[in-house]
């Protein structure tokens, strides 16, 4: 058994065992913490598959990005009151426990990027190029549509949640910041000239 | 890239382009023009129609690599799409205003939506058709929760989606395995590679996920739980979109999968839709029956005019592709009737989608009562309406390609579910108004007019059925 399979197995073990957990465990928040682990995992294999941007953008774009916004959601959801208010000491093994398999994941992987002797043959290597050149490449040629397409669902999703959301409301007081900045020194006290009251009682011409 | 890409794309780009310009409008102008929205979603929808047919004078050909079909039969289903879309607009107008709905959204939303669907009928590769999918579903999710403030309407989109996320994934999985069987994205790659392929079972496989995802889109059954749900909890104008451009989409995307990318499976994919036809026949044959909400009722017949719709695919000949297509038009055309009806008797604080709220409406609006009667009859396949030889040309298809178990099993069907359809014209025609609720028809003169020529279509082209259907079996064959 080559040491790139050996790899292979970890991190399926792990990615498979996250997926387990995500949807057994009973607090939403170690849910998440679970999913991060797959994500980390299927990156990881993704790197063993050479494709390294790819495995890259994962990692960035669902760990670093999609899945702490989840996590915030979930917290703000307060899904589960007593549990999420249990405190740090509480989340503390999990949180170890996740980081020290990541770092595993990760030396492993290193050390398995240098043992690499024969690199299997893909389209990218072959062609000479790096990664990133291959994809870019194939997003703007033969994938432009698509991609474009893509672009226009993103659309559909800001329109969506829009309309889904924003209320205008009638006759709510609120500031207006660019008018308060914009406002001029006779806008803000108004002098009135008032003729001075003469004295006497009631001697008016 | 070149010139030519852009010429077959050109009704595609137009509509993008125009989207974003209503989008802009309704935002910054779209309160002190009321009905400005409507009628430039009108103009965009005649201007894209008139491109589409100028663009099939450069067809039949393929741009963007493959990506993007520009045939025949991308031009009709556009075609009808739009023209889908177009009476939804007229339809939901009066509604939108009386609920005070977003119409400005609405309208921007349908249009996405209708960007989707020719994406989807014209896509050349499992990647197009999934993005088209997902565009098509995903502002069909915004406009079934439209409605706030009804939290049916929150629930019926809560269920879609969340069900629509499974069918996506599903879909998705069953790509996934067949690009990993054939190597290829592009449709007409996956065909040709597809026989001489060593992970013949692996494609197998994944086209039972693709199936599922196909008979998800469509509600066929045993995957039409969300459709009842959605029917009846959002807005009726909302409704008839989701019961109309959707469903040519839907058979745009079977065609396209089916009979470009899979037909080396076929043996395979005709046993598998065979049973979701016969299911969707049952489940929408009788338990229409004893559903009091009309909307509800029109849901379970949607199920069942999907079986007859998979009757033509199974039959896997280009006769039964073109009756499939022949069906979703006449359905489209139907159920746009059909919910006009209710739509035009709906008003403020009142949907007009119980069956009872029917009652006595030949004595109050004797034009409105006939041309439901007319959708009811042409739903249930009284000859010569337009849905009869809908049904007559899909059950031709099957008995032709040796299925005539499956053709006894749509007669069948449609003999019960006569049962529902005329139940609704008894109560029309035979049931004293209730006292308590008047039946006012609507005063909006468009929404009249629109509507008798879309019911009197179902007798023209039931009629004059013959052009029709000379366009779909030329949208097949090429």
């Amino acid at each position: 058994m080559s040491i790139e399979l050996l790899a292979f197995y970890f991190f399926a073990f792990f990615a498979v065992l996250g997926a387990l957990l995500v949807i057994s465990l009973r607090n939403p928040v170690h849910a998440v913490l679970s999913l991060v682990l797959t994500f980390f995992s299927m990156a990881s294999i993704w790197m063993l598959l050479r494709a390294e941007f790819l495995a890259l953008v994962l990692i960035v774009v669902y760990v670093g990005a999609v899945m702490v916004l989840f996590l915030f959601v979930v917290m703000m959801l307060d899904i589960k009151v007593a549990a999420a208010r249990e405190g740090f000491i509480r989340y503390l093994p999990v949180g170890i426990g996740v980081a020290a398999v990541m770092l595993a994941e990760m030396v492993a992987l290193l050390g398995v990027r240098a043992m690499h002797v024969a690199p299997p043959p893909s389209a990218a290597v072959m062609g000479g190029q790096a990664n990133v050149v291959w994809i870019g490449r194939a997003l703007y040629t033969e994938y432009l549509l698509p991609f474009e397409l893509a672009a226009m669902i993103l659309t559909v999703g800001i329109v969506a949640a829009v309309a889904l959301t924003l209320r205008r409301r009638p006759g709510v007081r609120h500031q207006d910041a660019a008018r308060q900045v914009a406002v001029s020194a006779h806008e803000r006290v108004r002098l009135v000239s008032m003729p001075a009251e003469r004295g006497g009682n009631g001697a008016q011409p | 890239m070149s010139w030519n890409d852009l010429i077959n794309v050109l009704p595609e780009l137009y509509l993008t382009g125009s989207i974003c310009v209503l989008l802009l409008f309704d935002a910054f102008a779209g309160a002190r023009y009321r009905n400005a929205m409507h009628w430039l979603s009108m103009l965009v929808l005649i201007v894209t129609a008139l491109l589409v047919v100028a663009a099939q004078r450069v067809g039949p050909a393929t741009a963007f690599s493959g990506m993007y079909i520009n045939d025949a039969l991308a031009g009709l289903l556009k075609l009808f799409s739009i023209l889908a879309v177009a009476l939804v607009f007229v339809f939901a107008s009066p509604y939108l205003r009386m609920r005070k709905l977003a119409a400005g959204e609405f309208h921007t939303l349908a249009l996405f939506a209708l960007l989707g669907i020719m994406m989807l009928v014209s896509a050349g590769n499992l990647v197009m058709i999934y993005l088209g999918l997902e565009m098509l579903t995903l502002s069909s999710y915004a406009l079934v929760a439209l409605d706030r403030d009804s939290p049916r309407a929150t629930e019926a989109a809560m269920k879609y989606f969340v069900l629509g996320a499974m069918a996506s994934g599903l879909l998705l999985y069953g790509m996934s395995m067949i690009y990993g069987a054939t190597g290829t994205l592009s449709l007409a790659g996956i065909g040709a590679t597809l026989p001489m392929s060593p992970h013949y079972m692996l494609a197998v496989f994944g086209v039972v996920f693709v199936l599922a995802g196909i008979a998800f889109k469509f509600g066929a059954a045993p995957f039409h739980m969300w459709l009842p749900d959605v029917y009846e909890g959002s807005p009726t104008a909302v409704t008839l979109f989701v019961a109309s451009a959707p469903k040519l989409a839907a058979v745009g995307m079977a065609l396209r999968l089916l009979d470009l990318g899979l037909h080396p499976l076929f043996p395979y994919w005709q046993d598998m839709l065979a049973v979701l036809a016969v299911a969707s026949l049952a489940i929408g044959s009788l338990v229409a029956i004893v559903q009091s909400n009309l909307k509800r009722m029109l849901a379970y017949s949607t199920i069942g005019h999907m079986g007859y719709l998979l009757i033509g695919l199974c039959a896997g000949t280009s006769f039964g592709a073109a009756a499939s297509v022949f069906y979703a038009i006449a359905y489209v055309l139907m159920s746009t009737a059909a919910f006009g009806v209710i739509l035009a008797l709906a008003r403020t604080g009142f949907e007009a989608d119980q069956i009872e709220d029917l009652r006595g409406l030949n004595q109050r609006s004797p034009w409105l009562a006939g041309l439901m009667a007319l959708a009811m009859f042409s739903l249930a396949g009284v000859p010569p309406l337009f849905g009869f030889w809908a049904k007559l040309l899909v059950l031709q298809a099957a008995i032709q390609a040796n299925l005539l178990w499956l053709a006894i099993v749509g007669a069948v069907a449609a003999i019960i579910s006569l049962f529902y359809y005329l139940r609704v014209v008894k109560v029309m025609y035979f049931d004293s108004p209730a006292e308590d609720r008047t039946l006012i028809a609507t005063s909006d003169a468009s929404l009249r007019w629109v509507l008798s020529l879309n019911a009197l279509a179902l007798l023209a082209l039931g009629v004059f059925q013959g052009p029709l259907l000379d366009w779909c079996l030329r949208g097949i064959t090429g």
